[in-house]
């Protein structure tokens, strides 16, 4: 959005830098001068990688492909908070309107075991690949798109699990836990599929092999602290992570119950 | 195919044994919070009180049951403590503000836990195994723990080292009981507010419920 008001910024920016994942890294400070207000933040660090390279430096390096915040790729720390300041919203869509002039950033990747560092702000998330690839699927064939309402879903579950669909696979929530938990993350793809009679069939199976997953990638346990959600640009919510604890509970019952039935028979 | 999982030692089941053990003690500290409360009636009901729930077999069931969902509680604790750590690796140079800022109970469990844990073992030296005093009420012969208890709390030291201690029960609770229902999975979009305040008002009435007890035997004696 052009704005007839736009002002200039000049910054300072701490950034990690570190050139591989074994490598060690440190905080490095580079000058951002002469940033619009109009500018996304990924701009403004393209401006500030312009001169480093322009001064033979090695760029900053950071994950990014939509810069329209639907992709999941970007996302890294800013001053501490996943995504930046803004709630709602990925770093590709954070704007400079948001910073003042003389403001010192701090710009860390995010941090989790199971995210090591490519370089710089740039991580491997290929653990919630994963997690997805474990159970995050449905494998009936659903025909083509059926006429609205041939299948009457309850409007709430239409809605959460819309809603739960809408996770960009980000990785904010895993960066701003205390713990590394990808409980939203997991929540999220559960729920989406549990909520719908398409997903139904794997269910219990889902749930199962997804925690089992996400506990073998090393992510942490639920503290129900709320910082993912909090940091999660597409506002899932806290009690995704409840329905999580709740599908994992019945299902491992259930399957207790047939192994039992199996053994008898 | 299934994969093998035990419930038990995945992270979400140790959080439920979590939230169930916590559960013990959180019926545990309203009963024991009530139950004082006779302090304020008189030192004869406070003692015949203490007499009876120390009279029968039951006591040691419900000890029992306390001593093993505490340690199962404590141990639980420290494990998830250090798993979450290591998953974590490295910590942040600047901490969340503003926004995205959590709760300081959410992020202090294990802090406020290991307090309550040696404030417990502590309050079990005085008052359990503290000195016997001895009364009559109506011709039986019973401990006179209304006596121990004021002696204890004329101490100014000790009311409000009892004092810190009961405010980080409160923020334990305070961000506890929500959570174990979260924890349990019974929580959703509908609920959420309701439980979380749930979770508050409890936590303040113990809170407050243990605190104005050695306040008042304090300022009256
Ligand atoms: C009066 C005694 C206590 C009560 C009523 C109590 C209650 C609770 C409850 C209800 C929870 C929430 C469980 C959940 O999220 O599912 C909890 C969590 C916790 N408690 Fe306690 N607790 C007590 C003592 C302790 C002690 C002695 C420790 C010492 C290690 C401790 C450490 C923790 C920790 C670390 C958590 C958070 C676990 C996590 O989510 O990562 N608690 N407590
Ligand atoms: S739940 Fe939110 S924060 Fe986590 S990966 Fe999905 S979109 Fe990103
Ligand atoms: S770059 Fe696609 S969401 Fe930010």
């Amino acid at each position: 959005m052009a704005s007839t008001k736009a002002k200039i910024l000049n910054l300072v920016l701490k950034v990690w830098r570190q050139s591989g994942p074994k490598s060690e890294g440190k905080f490095v400070e580079y000058p951002a001068k002469g940033i619009s207000t109009d500018a996304s933040f990924l701009e403004m660090l393209d401006a500030v990688n312009e001169h480093i390279i322009a001064d033979g430096g090695d760029p900053i390096v950071f994950d990014h492909d939509c810069r329209e915040g639907i992709c999941g790729s970007c996302g890294f720390m800013i001053d501490g908070q996943a995504h930046g300041p803004l709630r709602s919203t990925t770093v590709c869509q954070l704007h400079m309107r948001h910073f003042n002039d003389g403001d010192k950033i701090v710009l860390e990747p995010w941090r989790a075991q199971s995210f090591p560092i490519i370089k710089d702000l740039m991580v491997d998330r290929t653990a919630l690949d994963r997690v997805v690839s474990s159970g995050g699927y449905v494998s009936v064939n659903t025909g083509c798109a059926q006429d609205g309402n041939s299948i009457p879903i309850r409007k709430r579950d239409a809605d959460e699990a819309f809603e739960a669909a809408t996770c960009i696979g980000c990785g904010a929530c895993v960066a701003s836990c205390k713990n590394a938990s990808a409980m939203l993350f997991t929540g999220a793809k559960v729920s989406h599929l549990a909520l719908l009679p398409q997903g139904q069939i794997e269910r219990e199976e889902r749930v199962l092999n997804m925690v089992a997953q996400m506990d073998k990638e090393g992510f942490g346990a639920c503290s129900n602290t709320g910082a993912c959600s909090a940091s999660c640009p597409k506002d899932i919510d806290l009690t995704t992570i409840a329905r999580l604890n709740r599908e994992f509970v019945k299902a491992t019952v259930n399957k207790h119950n047939t192994d039992q039935k199996l053994g008898d028979g | 195919m299934v994969r093998k999982l035990c419930f038990l030692t995945s992270t979400l089941g140790m959080k439920y044994l979590m939230g169930a053990s916590g559960l013990i003690w959180v019926g545990f500290v309203m009963a024991h919070m009530l139950g004082n409360l006779l302090l304020f009636v008189s030192a004869e009901a406070y003692n015949v009180y203490g007499h009876n729930l120390t009279s029968g077999n039951i006591i040691y069931l419900v000890e029992g049951a306390l001593i093993f969902s505490l340690s199962a509680h404590v141990i639980q604790g420290i494990l998830l403590t250090l798993k979450n750590r290591k998953a974590k690796g490295t910590q942040y140079h600047v901490q969340a503000a503003g926004n995205k800022k959590t709760p300081w109970a959410s992020r202090t469990m294990i802090f406020h836990g290991t307090i309550i844990l040696f404030f417990v073992i502590y309050h079990l030296i005085t008052f359990k195994f503290g000195t016997y005093y001895s009364v009559i009420i109506n011709g039986t012969e019973m401990r006179d723990l209304y006596r121990l208890v004021v002696e204890v709390f004329s101490n100014p030291v000790y009311v409000v080292g009892y004092a810190i201690c009961l405010l980080l029960l409160t923020a334990h609770l305070s961000h506890g009981v929500a959570s174990m229902f979260q924890s349990f999975g019974f929580n959703n979009r509908a609920h959420d507010k309701k439980i979380r305040m749930v979770g508050l008002v409890y936590a303040f009435i113990v809170g407050g419920g243990f605190l104005i007890q050695p306040i008042y035997v304090y300022f009256l004696n």
